[in-house]
């Protein structure tokens, strides 16, 4: 059990990281992103604002607490 | 050699050189102290591991349609991409104190020394196991580097011979320095790494959703320069936010 704990907590760390909310805000955007182009709408600008948006969301929190 | 070649073959060099130079820190600290037999077959064990691991993904992953792996391989890359991307910010603002590849090495070599002696296998395990961790951890994301570019690339060959260069360039430097490689600026390549990572994640991910680019892969250039701009104006603010205010005279 220890070591499927560390496995997954290995795995975790390795591709979310610190803040898990830019991990699902990615999702939530590719989702919508894929959503809108197979609504017919060539949505390429969708996925670099919101990376933009949620990196910028991030360290804003970060640096909130160490401010 | 198309512009997406090229930044590929750069990042998977660069990616490759940063995890690599962490990787001989570790390996160096630990030998200079306890010896080179053990942690040179640790080193050799985690090599072993990673080409079993390339072994069974690379042929693994070509079975996948590409519209698929390159939605799956963007995420992945996004999500990595931007810890790397993240982290370089808060060091170029202040916020994290930046990597010091020679602080590591002397802590690496405290620890190796205080460590006590435990013989297994006819090896010090100490110097079996660190080694054989540190270069296992640092090779994995250089796996997971090399195998997601040239996968949605479909240019695993080039990818690998990036990473491949970086490796006889790290190693080689290591020998003639026969010391930490403090002088690289560690710092400023994961911020390039960081970006190249996100940017790749944000072109494939897209791709992968359905999105047709307008300029094809001209438009990779146009990602990394808006991400990379936005980052720059955050590195500003944040160090604007950081700053001490001016302590007003008393009236």
């Amino acid at each position: 059990m220890k070591y499927i704990r560390s496995f997954a907590l290995f795995w975790w760390n390795f591709i979310v990281g610190d803040d898990w909310r830019v991990a699902a805000g990615l999702a939530v955007a590719l989702g919508l992103t894929s959503l809108l182009t197979h609504e017919g709408v060539n949505a390429w600008w969708l996925l670099p604002v919101a990376v933009v948006l949620l990196l910028a969301g991030s360290l804003w929190r970060e640096t909130r607490r160490a401010s | 050699m198309s512009t997406s070649t090229i930044l590929v073959v750069a990042g998977s060099f660069l990616a490759s050189a940063v995890e690599m130079v962490e990787a001989l820190t570790i390996v160096l600290g630990v030998g200079i102290v306890r010896g080179w037999r053990s942690t040179l077959i640790g080193v050799g064990a985690a090599l072993i591991v990673l080409a079993g691991l390339v072994a069974a993904l690379g042929p693994a992953l070509t079975v996948v349609p590409i519209e698929t792996l390159r939605l799956v391989v963007g995420a992945l890359l996004l999500a990595f991409g931007l810890q790397w991307l993240r982290k370089a910010v808060l060091r170029s603002s202040g916020y994290m104190p930046h990597h010091d590849e020679d602080a590591a090495f002397r802590r690496q070599r405290e620890q190796a020394a205080q460590a006590g002696h435990e013989e297994r296998a006819g090896l010090d395990w100490y110097s079996f196991t660190v080694s054989f961790k540190g270069v296992l951890l640092e090779g994995l994301e250089v796996v997971f580097i090399v195998i997601s570019f040239g996968t949605a690339q479909n240019q695993t060959g080039l990818a690998a011979a990036g990473a491949a260069v970086a490796f006889v360039v790290v190693v080689g430097a290591g020998i003639l320095a026969r010391g930490p490689l403090e002088r690289v600026p560690e710092n400023t390549i994961k911020y390039a790494v960081g970006l190249l990572l996100t940017s790749f994640g944000c072109f494939w991910g897209a791709e992968g959703a359905g999105v047709d680019w307008p300029g094809d892969e001209l438009s990779l250039l146009a990602v990394i320069a808006f991400i990379g701009a936005s980052s720059f104006v955050l590195v500003r603010l944040l160090r604007r936010r950081l700053s001490p205010r001016p302590v007003e005279a008393p009236a």
